[in-house]
């Protein structure tokens, strides 16, 4: 295992640095360092209550976190500060994310959930509101080029035939599926990280595949993810790098492969007599 | 109605064409309604005190009337199951049969209804008792619309509305006899003046949610009719102002002088006190019509949006870089700006504002009116509007038992349609066909 500090440093998109979250007495993120490399797939996964959660919380602005720092690397830019915005801040400099339980708007269609991504494009176009209400801004072209963009990411997760569907009313995939779409409509050219919470959560095997194919498609588009993820199969199939967390501890970060045979990963997930793998 | 009789209903919930209930099942339910009613009726109408000629307090019981009551409920439960077999009275939020042709209708509906509000001046004839009426409703359409901006869109509960009315018309009102502004400058004063106290409130308030913000919002408006209680130097405390200018027609008065240079003169009518009233209609039709315009049209634009994705859910909505805070406020202020239009509107209408007119009993009504007609909804809105208002004078016959008329309808209303009249959304944009959706899938905001 290649320890962090060698890595390329310019080619990295978040850097988390000693992270720490305390709740009250409760250290539910202790000192975790990472980075996640641009143009791949970082998988974050740990047993049930590791912290992974709370991480990404910290990350992307729900938890402000105690100690430590969040930094966004973008190409061409200075590097951000995420532990220091605001939560919608996050968002707008190029983090999207999605939820472990499905947090689609379900009394809206499935198009006017990925329009409401592209919220803040959409506003400046419309003159905050005052000029499209008088009919004087550039608001119908520009509406037309987000649903085009929304359009594009409906075909992309087969969801183009229940565009005009409520999203309360669409299958289970489906949804998982649309709240993909949602956050790469959130940012202009889409979102520089997307964090997906546990998103094969809940699918059948088919599903599975059909998502794992469906990161890769985005990945291969140009936004680097970082994932939250049980499915083990998705998970090695897909990551280019697979980061352990352990009772709020990093415990190991290295290539699937690596982690896969890593004895202290074997030991956090079958207890510490873990030789019986 | 109880657990038990709930149990038997979800039983026999399965197929669609059941046959009624068997007669000993439905005397059985019959019996249990008639026991709760008795349980209600015993106290609060089989008892009750008297004071007796000789000045003391006497316990009159009044068992036959609960008898009589009681036999009434069973014989109409009675009834009401061996003919429906319980089925129609299952409350629902999905788009009924009749939801679904008002719908195809609602194509002609909303401009029938428009029609008609536009012609009623010429079909009355000047009848003054049916305009004030008209300008009555309208004015609560429009307290209405502006609500719903708020309530039905973004999901905030506002009990306080009527302090926005409150400000609008003291705004009007002290504007006008303080430095003579006329009510074409007013009235856009009046709408600032309610937006900056709604964004004022909003600031410390938005960040609490559901019942919290119900609570405060409650007591801002108490605070506002206390203020105008007792702030006797500005205000004139419970006298009120007096002596608001009436509206004139773009600088023409209504007068019944006949000069050249008041309305009638001006344009060779016969003066007559009507003009004005007819004047007032129209122009509270145009005010409330810019309220619904303007909705109509956010609905369809990012702010209306992200006002209803935050009623849906405000978490999803900070993920996405919409910035709540800002949101809130704007539907916050936009409703307020409404409600101070009305105020303005109240106060040139009347020429007399006192704080008695802006109690907690009218933010009830309007937020009545809005859940009634169905969050979001703008034509159920105006029918619940004029069902409610109009329905009230309607009434006037009746005395004390009007408001019991009224309690009856809206409970029944509440039972049958608990999303109100229209409880379907429309979507605002759509690739293919616009369908709507059922209110059971629609948020109702958490604030």
């Amino acid at each position: 295992m290649k320890p962090p500090a060698a890595r390329a440093h310019r080619d990295m998109i978040l850097e988390v640095a000693n992270l720490t979250m305390r709740f009250g007495g409760l250290t539910a993120v202790d000192r975790v360092s990472f980075t996640a490399l641009r143009g791949e797939i970082t998988a974050l996964i740990g047993p049930n209550g590791a912290g992974k959660t709370t991480l990404f919380n910290c990350i992307t602005g729900f938890y402000r976190p105690s100690e430590g720092a969040i930094r966004l690397h973008r190409p061409g830019a200075l590097p951000v500060d995420l532990h220091r915005l605001a939560g919608y801040r996050i968002a707008r400099s190029g983090v999207a994310r999605t939820f472990q339980n499905i947090r689609l708007f379900p009394g809206m269609t499935a198009l006017e959930n990925l329009l409401v991504a592209q919220h803040n494009t959409l506003m400046a176009a419309s003159g905050w509101a005052v000029g499209a209400v008088l009919g004087l801004s550039r608001y119908p072209a520009a509406e037309r080029a987000a649903i085009e963009v929304a359009r594009r990411w409906l075909l992309a997760t087969h969801l183009l035939d229940r565009a005009d569907d409520p999203a309360g009313a669409l299958p289970y995939g489906a949804q998982r599926r649309l709240e993909i779409a949602r956050a790469m409509c959130s940012s202009p050219g889409g979102p520089a990280l997307l964090c997906l919470d546990e998103p094969a959560a809940g699918l059948n095997p088919r599903e599975s595949e059909e998502l794992a194919r469906l990161l890769l498609e985005i990945r291969a588009d140009g936004t680097s993810i970082l994932l939250i993820e049980h499915d083990m199969g998705v998970v090695m199939k897909i990551s280019d790098r697979v980061v352990v967390l352990d009772h709020g501890r990093r415990i190991a970060d290295a290539a699937p492969a690596a982690v896969r045979s890593d004895p202290k990963v074997i030991a956090a997930y079958l207890g510490e007599e873990g030789e019986e793998e | 109605m109880t657990q038990a009789s709930d149990d038997r209903s979800g039983e026999s919930r399965g197929g669609l064409n059941r046959p009624p209930l068997p007669i000993p099942r439905a005397l059985r339910d019959a019996a249990i309604a008639a026991a709760i009613a008795f349980g209600l009726f015993a106290v609060m109408v089989g008892l009750r005190t008297e004071v007796s000629p000789t000045g003391a307090l006497v316990l009159r019981q009044r068992w036959a009337e609960v008898a009589m009551l009681c036999g009434i409920v069973f014989a109409g439960r009675l009834a009401l199951t061996l003919w429906l077999g319980r089925r129609a009275l299952r409350p629902t939020t999905a788009p009924g049969p009749w939801a679904v042709r008002l719908q195809q209708a609602g194509r002609f509906f909303a401009p029938a209804l428009l029609a008609a509000a536009l012609v009623l001046p010429i079909v009355s004839g000047g009848d003054r008792y049916l305009l004030d009426l008209g300008i009555l409703v309208l004015t609560y359409v429009m307290l209405g619309w502006g609500l719903n901006i708020v309530v039905g869109l973004a999901g905030l509960l506002d009990l306080g509305y009527v302090a926005f009315y409150g400000i609008g018309a003291y705004s009007y009102a002290l504007l006008s006899t303080h430095f003579g502004l006329s009510f074409w400058i007013g009235l856009p004063l009046a709408g600032i003046m309610a937006a900056f106290w709604g964004v004022l409130l909003g600031f410390p308030v938005l960040r609490l949610r559901g019942d919290y913000l119900a609570i405060v919002t409650l007591a801002f408006g108490e605070i506002i009719r206390v203020v105008l209680n007792n702030w006797v130097s500005l205000t004139g405390g419970p006298n009120g102002v007096s002596g608001i200018p009436r509206p004139s027609f773009f600088g023409l008065p209504f007068s019944m002088s006949g000069e050249p240079d008041t309305f009638a003169g001006f344009f060779g009518l016969e003066p007559s006190p009507s003009h004005r009233v007819i004047f007032l209609y129209y122009l509270i039709l145009g005010l409330a019509l810019l309220t619904n315009w303007v909705t109509i049209r956010l609905r369809r634009q990012p702010l209306g949006r992200a006002w209803e994705a935050l009623r849906e859910d405000e978490i999803a909505c900070r993920a996405l870089g919409i910035n709540v805070t800002v949101t809130k406020l704007s539907a916050f202020a936009l409703g307020a700006m409404f409600g101070g239009f009305a105020g303005a509107f109240f106060a040139t209408r009347q020429a007399f504002v006192s704080p008695e007119s802006f109690t907690f009993i009218e933010s009830a009504i309007i937020l009545a009116i809005v859940v009634l007609g169905g969050l979001g909804s703008q034509v159920g809105v105006a029918v619940a509007a004029l069902v409610m208002i109009g329905g009230f004078e309607l009434f006037r016959d009746l005395g004390e038992y009007r408001m019991l008329v009224f309690g009856g309808v809206m409970v029944v209303i509440m039972i049958l349609r608990p999303r109100g009249l229209v409880g379907t959304r429309t979507p605002s944009v759509a690739l293919g066909e616009k369908r709507a959706i059922g209110g059971d899938l629609v948020g109702e905001g958490r604030g």
